[in-house]
């Protein structure tokens, strides 16, 4: 290695900036996900709906969300939108915006399989004792359908949690804005990027080992 | 036919795309009556059976239970089909166990049981749960009421869910080839819960290859054939004195067990 | 019809060599990253499946970091990071290489799963007909595995695709830099943004329409 003296009192000095940081991403990717769950199942309905003036326009959110790259799309929520017209969105509502679009179409597609997969008997056993069809939704399909689906929701939960990088792009002082900053204020550049690196690192394996964990207990199904 | 006549099914056909599955049944379940519809595979006994719960709506004729048209309302002489809330209540009177068990996944064996008496009878969780644990405990399997469906054998698997279908004490209580699916040596468990519910008066209509016990439980049996019914009286008769080919040639395969 | 300064058109057409520029280094990146990361993906992917013990579990760390941080970090720590060390390489081959160690790790991940995917008796089969290791792979493991492969494959091929947005991060003029420089210019934001856009995604439909070609193309590999 060339002449590179290590000095960390740079990441002492500013852990508490980056806990704070990490602490934002996380938030964000968390309100993201919830939003684009719910965003994304009522999507996945309206594909299984059978009617196609509401299976073709999901269709092609889905599709346009998944072809476009995301830091276009914040961008263009973020400084496209007020000169349509839509203004009063600050940089972080904006991007939760970006993100829960982003993630319900991802979540659509998941939720989707998810339901196609659930067996029918299951409906007819639920038929049989009388549920009524939004009761049958409730109590059955959509039970069996989450635990399904756990290891993907958890899946995009980490992936929404890296992608919550990208809001340095518009000055959300998460994890990867505040290396940033630190980094152009201290030139500690080896010190700066191998914290973030390391933080983003072990949030996403923490993060995947405690889903794991929920996903065991909720095993019931083989 | 004695006593108050149950459910009662006018000349009832159901197609399937080109192919008329049903083509005109005529049957009549008395109260208290366990009744067996035989006959080889295809010949229409599941398709009717889930004509009667309304997992397959049948085209023509009527199916009466307790004298209420199933699954449609006659207006000005018109077949109009139900409001799904009524055809739910409906069906909550009549139970049904399948070949496949289909428990719920996600729920204990005791949930299972519980789920149709909380969400569909309103009754109160504690009421439900001690209902669930009566109904476990009669099918043997009240130390297991806190196991879910993986964890059960196949065999626990069926009785839990005839505990789920009987909990809803149903007026009437479908079997569709409920021991099909099971390992031998599971079979007689399963056939052993039936013939009690058989003894304590519940009215039954079941599709069964169990021709010892079609024979030894049943009030009547109905004998079906390319989707009509060939021949129907008392067990006696139907083992006894098979009247077509077609029959003869049916019990022939189970020849060697009536032998015993 | 006189297009003004303002019009859309008028501004699309005078910015026409920038926005070329653009995507000539958005697809030029992606098909440089797409490639290497194909050729390392499958050897360190080979690694993994087939590997020692060491090499087995360095090959997984790898993996298991790269995927773990997000390539917008990759990017800015090899960005810096080189020049930190006096490696002078232009902020298009910094992005390019992070890139690829991402998508690397992806692919390797990839190959595994659909080489694992071939049934064990294939591998024995392969063997008993006196078949050397990497013949077995040539002539038996690959091909089948390559089926298995394609779909994965080409969704990285279009996650590198719109990761290489990031590379505007470090100064890279890509399409969406680009787009950017010209709405600086024009203020016309939303048909810009639009614009671009529309070119992400004849970009990416081509790459999911070539997939599509290649899996019909290898869709009598069934087992």
């Amino acid at each position: 290695m060339i002449d590179y003296h290590f000095d960390w009192s740079v990441i002492s000095r500013n852990s508490g900036r980056f806990a704070e940081a990490l602490g934002l991403g996380l938030g964000l990717a968390v309100l993201s996900l919830a939003i684009g769950c719910a965003l994304g199942l009522a999507c996945a309905y309206a594909r299984l709906s059978g009617k196609p003036w509401l299976a073709w326009p999901v269709r092609g959110y889905v599709e346009l969300i998944r072809c476009t790259p995301l830091l276009l799309l914040i961008f263009f929520i973020y400084f496209g939108l007020p000169e349509l017209g839509l203004y009063g969105m600050d940089k972080f509502q904006s991007f939760v915006l970006t993100l829960s679009l982003y993630a319900g179409a991802y979540m659509c597609e998941v939720f989707r399989a998810g339901l196609a997969s659930i067996p029918k008997q299951y409906v007819e056993a639920a038929k049989a004792i009388g549920l009524r069809p939004w009761q049958r939704q409730r109590w059955v399909v959509l039970p069996v359908m989450i635990r399904i689906t756990l290891p993907s929701i958890s899946n995009n939960l980490i992936s929404l949690f890296k992608d919550t990088s990208l809001a340095a792009a518009i000055a959300i002082p998460e994890l990867t804005f505040t290396a940033r900053q630190i980094n152009a204020n201290t030139f500690r550049v080896m010190e700066v990027w191998l914290t973030a690196s390391a933080l983003y690192l072990a949030t996403a394996w923490l993060l995947a080992a405690l889903l794991r964990r929920v996903e065991r207990r909720y095993a019931s199904i083989r | 036919m004695a006593g108050n006549v149950l459910l009662q099914a006018r000349k009832v056909h159901k197609s399937f795309g080109e192919t008329e599955v049903l083509k005109g049944i005529d049957l009549d379940v008395a109260q208290g009556q366990v009744v067996s519809l035989i006959g080889a595979s295809g010949s229409g006994k599941t398709t009717f059976l889930r004509c009667v719960n309304l997992l397959e709506e049948h085209d023509a004729g009527e199916i009466l239970l307790d004298g209420e048209p199933v699954g449609y309302r006659m207006e000005g002489g018109r077949r109009k089909r139900l409001s799904e809330a009524a055809i739910s209540a409906q069906r909550a009177r009549i139970g049904m166990v399948f070949q496949q068990f289909n428990l719920f996944p996600h729920l204990t064996a005791e949930e299972n049981v519980m789920l149709g008496l909380t969400r569909v009878l309103g009754k109160p969780k504690a009421e439900a749960r001690e209902i669930a644990g009566h109904w476990l405990a009669r099918v043997g399997l009240e130390a297991r009421r806190g196991h879910y469906p993986y964890q059960l054998s196949g065999g626990q698997q069926q009785r839990v869910a005839i505990a789920r279908a009987v909990a809803m004490q149903p007026r009437l209580l479908l079997f569709d080839e409920v021991t099909s699916a099971l390992d031998p040596e599971l079979v007689a468990e399963v056939l052993a819960v039936m013939q009690q519910l058989a003894e304590s008066g519940q009215t039954m209509l079941l599709v069964s290859h169990e021709m010892l016990f079609v024979r030894d439980v049943s009030h009547h049996v109905v004998f079906m054939d390319q989707g009509r019914v060939a021949q129907a009286g008392p067990p006696a008769e139907i083992f006894g004195n098979p009247e077509s080919e077609r029959l003869r040639s049916f019990l022939g395969r189970f020849h060697g067990l009536f032998a015993l | 019809m006189d297009l003004q300064p303002g019009d859309f058109l008028f501004e699309l057409w005078q910015a026409r060599f920038s926005l070329w520029a653009g995507i000539v280094a958005t697809v030029s990146s992606s098909a440089l990253t797409i490639l290497a990361s194909t050729l390392c993906g499958t050897l360190l992917g080979l690694v993994l499946a087939y590997g020692g013990p060491i090499a087995r579990a360095l090959a997984r760390l790898y993996v298991d970091v790269l995927r773990g941080i997000p390539v917008l970090v990759l990017i800015l720590f090899t960005y810096y990071g080189l020049a930190l060390f006096g490696i002078n390489v232009p902020a298009f081959w910094a992005g390019v290489i992070a890139l690829s160690a991402f998508a690397t790790a992806h692919v390797a991940e990839t190959l595994r799963g659909a080489v694992e995917s071939v049934p064990a008796g294939q591998m024995e089969a392969a063997k008993a007909i006196g078949l050397r290791f990497p013949q077995r792979l040539r002539d038996v493991i690959l091909p089948q595995a390559l089926r298995r492969m394609l779909p994965p494959w080409v969704n990285t091929g279009l996650e590198v695709v719109k990761g290489t947005t990031l590379l505007s991060v470090i100064g890279v003029v890509e399409l969406l830099l680009a787009s950017q420089q010209v709405m600086a210019r024009n203020y016309l934001i939303i048909d810009f943004y639009l614009t671009a856009g529309a070119f992400y995604l004849v970009i990416n439909a081509a790459i999911a329409q070539l997939g599509a070609a290649l899996e019909r193309r290898f869709s009598y590999l069934r087992y």
